[in-house]
């Protein structure tokens, strides 16, 4: 695993054919930070976090992660990053453990049963740990999910709307697990449309739009209102947070 | 640490298979049914046509193995898991090796059940030389998975994947299929030929040797944009 403390963003492009995705994006995040990425559905969010998690090349510009770069330091940089989708990344078939040990393998964790345990633990589902995935709630799953994204203990964890379809206690046990990343220096790249979480965990944002950058915000506080005025423009797209009174 | 991936994925596809049978019944399924039809089409008074099962078992093979590939990366796209796969910080060619195997023991698996069944059916010696025939049997399955598990790998993503799978497979699985039909047709003669069945198996083992060192070669740039 390469260790690294910062996430520079410089310039970034990414085009499908001849759709623009994204559109020189540039920003920066250090240890200890939750950045959100904000926008419309179609801004370049899920683009963008796929390009952070090397998934996709960028089509100019470059990602560095510390000093190094992606396409130089591919597998060994992998192992810093840890990823949670809007899917889930689990196996419906396998148990909860399973699931943990075969990805902690993958990761080439060193004990492979002690960390699976030690996340079933984390994720409150050690009395469930032999059951198949498949009879989880939504919840359940998602927490699971989370561990698994942590079981190699990334430096980058990037999240693409992780709170979707969790309830209260869930979400906020989420969020309470989340600043505990933080906490421990942890970067987190989190993709959302509530801006009821976004202000209660986010350190700083930026605001995507048609795979733009139009905002970057530092002051939480300030996040609904710039976010408004960015979307209440007449091009914005419709569609996002269930508190932007929409 | 190569080695270590391919099991872990080999190992997690045959425990999910094992819970499930789903691409297992339906692979045999399909594969005994088409056997059953060539069967009551072509068999008349008892007579089958000269060479014909050859030809049906590897007609069995590919459409069953197709259905099988597009299955198996079915299950991955389902959770996103092939992502995931993808993001671990493993040689992405050792999860393409894992993928290759299990399709490769599956397919080797109905090949056990067809093999008897289409020697009956057809009154065929399948199983007078059956080294040779397990040789040629095993080198046209890599062959048809190989080219099969990264095309379908590939398409995962693709909205209109079942229709393009075949599309893609089977015009550059033609010479494996030929070999094959030819190999197996070489066995079933009342004398028996070393020099051709060596014939169509090198040119088997050498499609082999070239489509899985392109695949590994392929493999990860194809499945990163």
């Amino acid at each position: 695993m390469i260790p690294f403390d910062t996430l520079v963003v410089d310039d970034v492009s990414r085009h499908f054919g001849r759709r623009r995705a994204l559109s020189r994006v540039s920003f920066h995040a250090g240890r200890g930070t939750i950045l959100g990425l904000l926008g419309p559905n179609g801004a370049g969010k899920s683009t963008l976090l796929a390009v952070l998690a090397t998934l996709l090349r960028p089509s100019s510009g470059t990602v560095r992660y510390g000093g190094h770069d992606a396409t130089a330091r591919g597998a060994s940089l992998r192992a810093a990053i840890g990823v949670l989708g809007h899917d889930l990344f689990l196996y419906p078939e396998l148990t909860a453990r399973e699931n943990l040990e075969f990805f902690a393998g993958l990761y080439a964790v060193r004990d492979v049963r002690a960390a699976a345990q030690e996340a079933l633990d984390q994720a409150g589902l050690a009395d469930r740990a032999d059951d198949g995935v498949a009879g989880f709630s939504r919840g359940m799953r998602q927490r699971l999910a989370l561990e698994r994204a942590l079981i190699h203990r990334p430096r980058l964890l990037l999240l693409d709307e992780p709170f979707t379809g969790l309830d209260d206690a869930s979400a906020a046990a989420l969020g309470r697990r989340l600043l505990t990343l933080r906490e421990g220096g942890a970067i987190v790249v989190l993709a959302t449309h509530d801006l009821d979480i976004a202000e209660r965990l986010l350190d700083r944002a930026i605001v995507l739009r048609e795979g733009r950058l139009v905002e970057t915000v530092d002051r939480p506080e300030a996040l609904r209102s710039v976010y408004r005025s960015i979307m209440s423009r007449p091009d914005a797209a419709s569609g996002f947070s269930r508190t932007d009174g929409a | 640490m190569f080695a270590r991936i391919v099991w872990l994925v080999l190992r997690k596809d045959f425990t999910v298979e094992v819970r499930s049978l789903e691409i297992a019944y339906t692979t045999v399924f399909f594969a005994i049914s088409c056997v059953l039809v060539f069967a009551f089409a072509l068999v008349q008074e008892g007579r089958a046509p000269e060479g014909g099962a050859a030809g049906i078992l590897w007609v069995a093979i590919a459409f069953a193995g197709t259905l099988a590939l597009g299955r198996t990366f079915e299950r991955e796209r389902q959770s996103d898991t092939l992502r995931a796969l993808l993001l671990a910080p493993a040689a992405r060619p050792a999860i393409y090796v894992g993928k290759l195997l299990g399709i490769v023991a599956l397919l080797l698996a109905a090949e056990l059940l067809l093999v008897p069944l289409v020697a009956f059916l057809f009154q065929a010696p399948l199983l007078v030389r059956p080294g040779w025939l397990a040789t040629v049997l095993l080198t046209g399955t890599i062959g048809f998975a190989a080219v099969g598990t990264l095309f379908a790998a590939m398409l995962v993503r693709a909205r209109s994947r079942d229709v393009l799978l075949p599309v893609l497979l089977y015009p550059i699985t033609v010479p494996v299929i030929i070999a094959g039909v030819r190999g197996t047709a070489a066995l079933l003669q009342p004398e028996f030929d070393p020099g051709i069945i060596h014939f169509w198996l090198a040119l088997l083992v050498c499609f082999d040797v070239v489509f899985v060192t392109l695949a590994l070669w392929t493999f990860e740039p194809l499945m990163t944009d």
